[in-house]
């Protein structure tokens, strides 16, 4: 599979993930979008550190090629999904009573 | 980068007092289930060569599949990172239901 591909398959999952098996449902939520809009804003930072000076390089044949900060915009997938289910599973614990405070 | 990280996000912990760090038990049950995943997808990509580390810009200690330190500490600070900003906006609008609430 290609990262196009894997990142859009994971990102489907991340969200289905969140709806369906920890069911904390972030993906509606304001505050989950809020949190993300934050994160995506240092990613963006972080994704053009990484990528313009080469300590990551991409296979340009696996990507569709859109870049923004110059890095793949699959990155911009890749990290949302691994975002999503990292909170959807931390709201899940909580609402379990797993150290709630 | 890891570096730049941390110090965006730890200072929520001291300012905003979202006691993650203190609950590090459902950090670990939070982040270690996806980085597991998210290790197995880098794994593949980095064998199939969808994405390169240039070896003159990591510390250079590699674990089992030739994936460079810094890039397993990422599958973890980035997440802790993630789970600090959420509580943070917790922190800050109150009002806001975030799901786990009693």
């Amino acid at each position: 599979m290609t990262y196009t591909e894997l990142a859009l398959s994971m990102t489907i999952i991340a969200i289905l993930f969140d709806l369906f098996v920890t069911r904390s449902r972030m993906v509606t939520r304001k505050s989950f979008w809020n949190a993300y809009a934050i994160m995506l804003f240092f990613q963006l930072i972080t994704n053009w550190w990484l990528t313009s000076r080469g300590i990551l390089t991409y296979d340009e044949d696996v990507i569709i090629g859109s870049r923004i900060a110059a890095a793949p915009i699959e990155d911009l997938f890749f990290g949302f999904a691994m975002i999503t289910m990292t909170i959807s599973l931390w709201i899940y614990w909580g609402k379990k009573g797993v150290q709630r405070n | 980068m890891l570096a730049f990280t941390v110090m965006g996000s730890f200072w929520l912990e001291v300012i905003f007092k979202v006691g993650v760090l203190r609950r590090i038990k459902r950090v670990l049950l939070s982040i270690i289930p996806v980085a597991i995943i998210f290790l197995a997808w880098d794994y593949y990509a980095v064998h199939s060569g969808h994405w390169t580390f240039d070896k003159s810009q990591v510390v250079g200690i590699y674990g089992p599949s030739g994936i460079p330190l810094e890039e397993f500490l990422f599958f973890f600070i980035v997440p802790l990172a993630g789970l600090m900003t959420i509580e943070a906006v917790r922190a800050v609008k109150k009002h806001w239901t975030f799901g786990d609430e009693k």
